[in-house]
């Protein structure tokens, strides 16, 4: 498996004197599909943004493909990463067609627009994440699951190797939310993309992420199969409850459940 | 697509109609009975080659050629580069309430006029006044002033910037205000300057500001994918490979140049740059593609019209003309406004 992400001793402070991100060290090898774990602020989203190279002033160094990412250009970073965003209000009218298109931004050449290369991707993007029949409709006006999906279309016409998401099922409901990583799932085992995403839900990464990374506090506290990170002593230690884990009865995946006799007296 | 690009088309003819019409209603009302014909045989008669040989009376040629087109022409110019400026503005600050002045352009070009109208400080260059000039030279000094406070380790935060424009431009109004106490004599005479007006409009004031206006304009149309991109926000727009600063960077100094050009002019015309990127945002939605070239035919028809109403409303005072634009367009624009939040647009 070649490497496609190195980060060594990633510090990143939002403000001067507190590191959000502690000195992260964490490779991914091309095809992985990783889930990053943790409580609230424990530099999840962070550490996504450092990779993405959208927070200027991290340090350590983060390499992509053996180059470190501050030495590419924007347009060159989009050509290999592409970025789901977690899901909000949009404030722009533009239709989904046209948001979709946005994410051959970085395929363009000089001052041409988009070819019949572009739209070409940009339509099979869409047919995939079936949003091409509401493509004229303003994004702002698609449902929530809709928009997510269209955000996921994007990505994929960026025809990146590497997608990084950002909770992208966070206030969705259990179908759209089982949709959407079913979508990213089967584009990572047919293209082989190389995925790390947030989770805010145990079980749902447990579920389709391969590797897991367990953050606390700005380090990573495990990483490895599911199975390997998340034990009720690893749990207790990040959330600080106490959980049960046992296999699935339906599938034989991982479940996690916080221990009754935990939360009863909270009530 | 087809549908779009027709609506495109079809906006724009109705603005090249609109603009002929109150190109040709600015050259012909005013204090002098002119018909359209005097206009248009002042206007041949001045092509080379197939003007020769048309006569026309001098008063009338006068009247047309060296007061009223190159007035016109000059309103067209500057109400385009305010409405221009201002859809890059609000772009870049993803704030409808953003306006060409926001950098502190005007409280600059303010002081500037000011200080050349009471101190008599200043040169003047070939067709732009002293005045003229100062005012571009305080419009460009407060946007650097200003971006210069807001940059921070080499990053610019649209907030700080945001803020710092307003602090700025509230210090050198007051400074403004502190010369007209002094100087009272001439104070009518600055503050007429300030509110804005076109009435010193020749062909020579043309030349210093219409290559300037050129650039910064094509430099726009051709960022309007990333400005439309912008729209997404800052990090989206990161991801998908714009260079988020250096567009900013870029679209701030365009912008302020715009504004400074426009003031250096003009005076202070304000309103044009904030809702003419409104009207038109509403007819043909948020693409920047099709949202400058609009506007900026909007704008110019709108300050030709304005400016037609400033020196015809209570003849024969001229009023100045940013006062007329903010009369009629404040109301129009608090119209919008409502009907907006009642969900009908």
């Amino acid at each position: 498996m070649n490497t496609l992400l190195t980060a060594r001793g990633i510090r990143y402070a939002y403000t001067p004197g507190q590191d959000v991100l502690q000195g992260i060290d964490l490779a991914v090898g091309e095809g992985e599909m990783v889930g990053l774990l943790g409580p609230n602020g424990s530099g999840k989203t962070t550490l996504l943004r450092c990779i993405s190279g959208v927070l200027g002033g991290a340090k350590g160094g983060i390499d992509l493909l053996g180059k470190p990412v501050s030495q590419y250009t924007r347009k060159e970073l989009a050509r290999l990463i592409a970025f789901v965003p977690q899901y909000q209000e949009v404030g722009y009218v533009f239709s989904c067609y046209d948001v979709v298109l946005m994410g051959r931004y970085a395929h363009l050449r000089g001052l041409r627009g988009e070819s019949e290369t572009d739209r070409r991707a940009a339509r099979r993007a869409m047919e995939q994440t079936e949003t091409w029949d509401f493509r004229h409709r303003p994004v702002d006006s698609v449902s929530g699951g809709e928009r997510q999906r269209v955000m996921i279309a994007r990505a994929i016409a960026q025809d990146a190797r590497l997608l990084l998401m950002d909770e992208p099922t966070a206030h969705l409901d259990i179908r759209h939310q089982t949709e959407i990583l079913d979508l990213i799932a089967s584009l990572h085992r047919s293209h082989g993309l190389t995925v790390i995403g947030v989770y805010h839900d145990i079980n749902l990464a447990a579920r389709y992420a391969e590797r897991l990374v367990l953050m606390r506090e700005g380090n990573i506290a495990a990483d490895g199969t599911a199975w390997d990170v998340l034990t009720p002593e690893h749990l207790k230690r990040v959330y600080g409850i106490g959980v049960s884990v046992f296999d699935s009865p339906i599938d034989g995946s991982l479940c996690v459940f916080p221990r009754p006799d935990q939360t009863a007296g909270k009530k | 697509m087809n549908t779009k690009n027709g609506s495109l088309a079809a906006s724009i003819i109705v603005l090249l109609i609109a603009l002929a019409a109150s190109m040709a209603a600015g050259c012909v009302l005013g204090a002098a009975d002119i018909g359209i014909g005097d206009v248009l045989r002042v206007i041949a008669s001045k092509l080379p080659i197939l003007g020769r040989g048309i006569e026309v009376a001098a008063g009338t040629e006068s009247i047309i050629w060296h007061l009223r087109l190159p007035r016109v022409i000059l309103a067209a110019l500057v109400g385009g580069s305010l409405a221009g400026a201002g859809v890059v503005f609000q772009a870049v600050f993803r704030n409808p309430m953003a306006d060409p002045y926001l950098l502190g352009t005007s409280a600059g070009a303010s002081l500037g006029g000011a200080l050349a109208i009471l101190l008599g400080i200043g040169f003047s260059l070939p067709g732009i006044s002293g005045t003229g000039v100062m005012a571009f030279a305080g419009s460009i000094g407060a946007v650097f002033l200003v971006y210069g406070i807001a940059r921070i380790r080499g990053r610019v935060s649209t907030a700080t910037l945001l803020l710092s424009g307003i602090a700025v431009s509230a210090f050198l109004t007051a400074a403004v205000s502190l010369l007209l106490l002094f100087y009272r004599e001439n104070m009518q005479h600055v503050v007429y300057w300030i509110m804005g007006g076109l009435g010193t409009a020749r062909w020579d004031s043309l030349p210093g500001i219409v290559p300037g206006m050129l650039v910064a304009l094509t430099i726009i149309g051709l960022s309007s994918r990333e400005l439309n991109m912008l729209l997404l926000g800052d990090e989206t727009a990161a991801h998908l490979g714009v260079s988020v600063d250096a567009l900013k960077r870029r679209m701030l100094i365009v912008g302020a140049l715009l504004a400074a050009l426009s003031v250096s002019v003009s005076g202070v015309i304000g309103f044009v740059g904030l809702i003419v990127p409104h009207m038109v945002r509403l007819v043909v939605g948020p693409d920047h593609r099709r949202l400058l070239p609009t506007s900026f035919l909007a704008g110019a028809v709108f300050l030709i019209i304005a400016d037609l109403l400033a020196r015809s409303l209570v003849p024969p005072v001229e009023i100045p003309v940013g006062i007329v634009t903010a009369l009629f367009g404040a109301p129009f624009f608090l119209y919008l406004l409502i009907r907006r939040k009642k969900g009908v647009a």
